[in-house]
């Protein structure tokens, strides 16, 4: 644990990948295997679940340091994370450098935590942290709330692995796919040469494409492009190995549970077939605004009235494993054949269908198909390079996102809060609204777009012009008009507006508007898509087995 | 009775005296708590200071400013009110601006820190029936490590870094906090550059006999020295100019108490904060409030709410002065500097 402390450090104490990656790779070099496992499973952002609530952790780091909870929440909000401040604010004399293995720490402190009651927690707990320096305070804190903030990811810890222990960064990549227990066996395994048997279940790391914004004609002829619609659902694969079958978020997520219904359908495909698409809500030949496959991702339990609403279906644009072969080094071109091959004939009710290729004699003619996407309801054009493998991770110049321009509207800011990070401290976190009659409805929050000097001229306004607060929150005058960027809308009773926009962003700050400029609510709601097209009878040259 | 210190317009104000403390506005007659730019301000037609700020406070107030001084602990009356200054341990020539009336006492604390620093008087508590104290890191997360083993933090990566022959450069304010850097730094690692900013400070101090290691002016080129062995400190407002390009792959450091949250110091976007600051945690607030023995805290700039808030609960009687020290932040200091070699510590 000492090390792993050390470890810590080093990657906090460097803004440099290069570092990073040397100090990851001179730990894995050195550390036990069970540690490292745990190393492996920390740094690449997984953690055990529901070990401790957020607020008692919060109340008993607030005991130990003697301290009213208003107080720790004021240290709270200037830290902007929890492990961090409960370390600081703890001052214990006798505490000292930590002792013992990761892997002692992780499965005999942290994992039994999950097991004890809230009174054995809070005793544990807080007698570690009055045995724990400062910094070893906090990176335990780490072990049991995740969120490392360190500047590691998966990614990361994937590129170190591989050059420690000279194998391609693909194989470790897909060997830390789905579930696995840390322990030294399994790490023994993870850096071994020989793959052996693959895990049934495991996923391929997937490819992701960079957005596109230059003029298409840069990408020479439009026949060495694979197009087809980029669909506003979630990104998945389908395994069918063995008797079984498994369906992937990209976050990683199990999914089978939640879509039973796909049971069927991935059960006629061939064993030993992967197939990578876009899972959406399907209902009428055409595709449901994301919120509503949104309701059947948020419900635990899937009973037959949200199988009947929502029904749903799996879009495949590419086919990873084939006849039990890895065939991602195949061409594109191929891989989209044997898509079509092993969809083809499917009935129309079928869960599982092929995204339809958009074919376009040249660029002129793609870009005005791509200007139907808002009706269709998609979010653009995938245009993939015949010739291209399945790479891991986001590829440059084979695969792009050709997406259609955002939805904006002007809106004025009345909401403020701090982040977390690297922006605590600073208003980073804004609540937007449109005017309704002469009230101004909140609508919209965003987080990202200004610069760090925006941010800061901003946090300044927010400051001296601050109405009221509400704990964190802090109401504003309303003065500065911002334009927002998002994709989509649809109407929802969730929202005090009536409806929610999706991937809401600021545009830019319209420092020439005055508020009462700012666009009506009712003019946010005249953008939603009168009529969505059918996407199966109408879309031109809809290629594929349909 | 009328309060012995209000602020007012132009500063905190003694009505029985005439006179303001650290005023924001020129006033007829000023009494300075130190010499840092939020604190002595240019105008004022009369100054009282301590005879350490008096160097540093003529060459930044023009040499022709009329300037006072009043040794530690001796006493001046002004208007039959009673004045001394009282070492505050935050920079050379720092004052706790101590003023009796009628057997009344209060003491304004300016900025104050109760650690030792070799470049400075250590502070003394002085008792009072009010106290006016400073905030600036009022909250529980501020708790200063050991200062010997900040500096042997601060030695051993300079030692690492000219070891790997890359130039290591500290951010810190150009008054005071570098100069107690300066006085941690063991020069047997390598030549020690400074700023210009800082450069002119360090001759200040050395002229009050504050012993520094030997420095050199880091000039505004030389691109082609080799500067892999070097310490070199600059102040924070440097860190965005094309000075430092001469540097070529340096290892960067903010020196600041700020340095203590993770987030302030990604924000800084600095590879090492080290913890040094020169006003007081929360600890040492809370220490210097209770040796006083003062019936009545008030607290001015920082977390002055939240102080205000934690001492009522204890039981004190605390309320907050609403003055321009550091900037007019109603919870939180400004992070940034504010002019160029001339930020003093926030």
């Amino acid at each position: 644990m000492k090390r792993f402390c050390e470890l810590f450090r080093e990657l906090d104490g460097t803004t440099k990948t290069s570092r990073r990656h040397s100090a990851l790779q001179d730990y894995f070099r050195e550390a036990p295997a069970n540690d490292a496992a745990w190393a492996t499973y920390i740094l690449s952002g997984r953690r055990l679940k529901r070990l401790v609530k957020h607020g008692d952790l919060r109340a008993w780091g607030a005991e130990l340091a003697e301290l009213p909870d208003w107080l720790f929440e004021e240290c709270y909000h200037m830290a902007g994370d929890l492990a961090e401040t409960i370390a600081l604010v703890i001052h214990e004399d006798r505490s000292r450098p930590v002792e013992g293995s990761l892997t002692h720490w992780m499965e005999e402190v942290v994992a039994p935590l999950g097991e004890k009651s809230p009174d054995e927690q809070r005793i544990t707990l807080q007698h570690s942290w009055s045995q724990l320096d400062a910094w070893s305070r906090f990176v335990f804190n780490k072990l049991i709330t995740g969120g490392l903030r360190i500047g590691v990811s998966q990614r990361s810890v994937v590129k170190a692995l591989a050059a420690t222990f000279d194998i391609e960064p693909n194989v470790i990549a897909h060997r830390l796919m789905g579930p696995w227990e840390p322990t030294a066996e399994f790490f023994e395994q993870l850096v071994s040469e020989d793959a052996g048997e693959a895990d049934l279940s495991q996923p391929y790391p997937f490819c992701l494409a960079h957005p596109f914004d230059a003029d298409p004609e840069s990408l020479g002829s439009v026949e060495v492009w694979l197009a087809d619609w980029k669909w506003d659902g979630i990104r998945a694969q389908a395994i069918r190995r063995g008797q079984a079958w498994f369906l992937w978020s990209r976050g990683e997520e199990l999914l089978n549970e939640r879509f039973p219904d796909f049971d069927d359908d991935l059960r006629s495909l061939p064993p030993g077939t992967v197939l990578d698409g876009e899972l959406v809500g399907w209902k009428d030949g055409q595709v449901l605004p994301f919120g509503e496959l949104q309701k059947r991702i948020a419900r635990k339990r899937i009973g037959p009235k949200i199988l009947r609403d929502v029904p749903v279906k799996f879009i495949a644009f590419d086919v990873l494993e084939h006849q039990r072969q890895d065939i991602r080094d195949t061409p594109m071109k191929q891989r989209r054949d044997i898509l079509e091959r092993l969809l083809v004939n499917r009935e129309e009710d079928s869960r599982l269908m092929i995204s339809p290729a958009i074919e376009a004699a040249n660029w002129e003619e793609m870009a005005s198909l791509r200007e139907q996407s808002r009706e269709l309801g998609v979010e653009g054009i995938m245009l993939k390079h015949t010739e291209s493998a399945y790479q891991t991770g986001r590829v440059s110049g084979s695969w792009w996102k050709w997406k259609i321009a955002p939805y904006t509207i002007d809106a004025v800011l009345i909401y403020a809060q701090a982040g977390h990070g690297r922006r605590a401290s600073l208003y980073t976190d804004y609540t937007f609204a449109l005017w309704d009659g002469d009230t101004l409805v909140p609508f919209a929050k965003a987080y990202s777009g200004l610069t760090d000097a925006e941010i800061r001229q901003v946090d300044k306004f927010i400051r001296s012009n601050t109405q009221e607060r509400f704990g964190p929150v802090r109401s504003v005058k309303a003065e500065l008009v911002f334009e927002l960027a998002f994709e989509n809308i649809q109407e929802s009773t969730r929202h005090k507006s009536g409806v929610a926009v999706r991937f809401p962003r600021i545009h830019r700050w319209r420092q020439d508007k005055p508020p009462e400029q700012a666009n009506t609510l009712q003019e946010l709601k005249a953008m939603m898509p009168v009529q969505r097209l059918p996407l199966l009878e109408e879309t031109p040259s809809a290629g594929g087995s349909e | 009775m009328q309060p012995l210190l209000v602020p007012d317009d132009c500063g905190l104000y003694c009505a029985a005296g005439d006179f303001h403390i650290d005023p924001w506005r020129p006033v007829e007659k000023a009494v300075i708590t130190h010499a840092h730019g939020d604190h002595a301000r240019y105008g004022s037609q009369k100054y009282i200071a301590s005879p350490d700020s008096l160097p540093i406070m003529k060459k930044r107030l023009g040499e022709s400013t009329n300037i006072a001084t009043l040794p530690y602990g001796e006493t001046q009356r002004i208007n039959g009110v009673t004045i001394s200054l009282h070492p505050a341990g935050h920079v050379l020539g720092s004052a706790q601006i101590r003023v009796e009336h009628q057997g009344e006492v209060w003491v304004a604390s300016g900025d104050y820190k109760l650690e030792p620093d070799r470049t400075c008087t250590p502070f003394e508590p002085i008792r009072c029936h009010t106290f006016i104290t400073e905030s600036t890191f009022g909250l529980p997360l501020y708790h200063w490590p050991d200062q010997q083993d900040v500096f042997r933090q601060i030695n051993s990566w300079w030692s690492a870094n000219a070891d790997e022959g890359r130039p290591s450069i500290v951010f810190a304010y150009s008054f005071g906090k570098a100069q107690r850097v300066l006085s941690g730094l063991d020069a047997s690692i390598g030549p020690i550059y400074c700023h210009g900013a800082v450069e002119a400070l360090n001759q200040a101090y050395r002229e009050q006999n504050v012993a520094l290691p030997e420095t050199e002016y880091a000039g505004r080129s030389d691109v082609n020295k080799n500067w892999g062995r070097a310490m070199i400190l600059a102040p924070p407002s440097a860190q965005t100019t094309t000075w430092l390009k001469k540097f070529g792959n340096y290892a960067s450091a903010f020196a600041s108490g700020w340095m203590t949250v993770r987030g302030q110091r990604r924000r800084r976007n600095v590879e090492k904060g080290f913890i040094l600051s020169d006003h007081a945690d929360w600890p040492g607030l809370l220490e210097a409030i209770k040796a006083t023995e003062a019936d009545c805290i008030l607290a001015t700039h920082g977390y002055r709410r939240v102080l205000v808030r934690y001492l009522q609960e204890q039981g004190w009687e605390a309320g907050d002065l609403d003055t321009h020290y550091e900037g007019e932040q109603d919870d939180q200091p400004d992070l940034e500097p504010v002019t160029a070699g001339e930020a003093d510590e926030a």
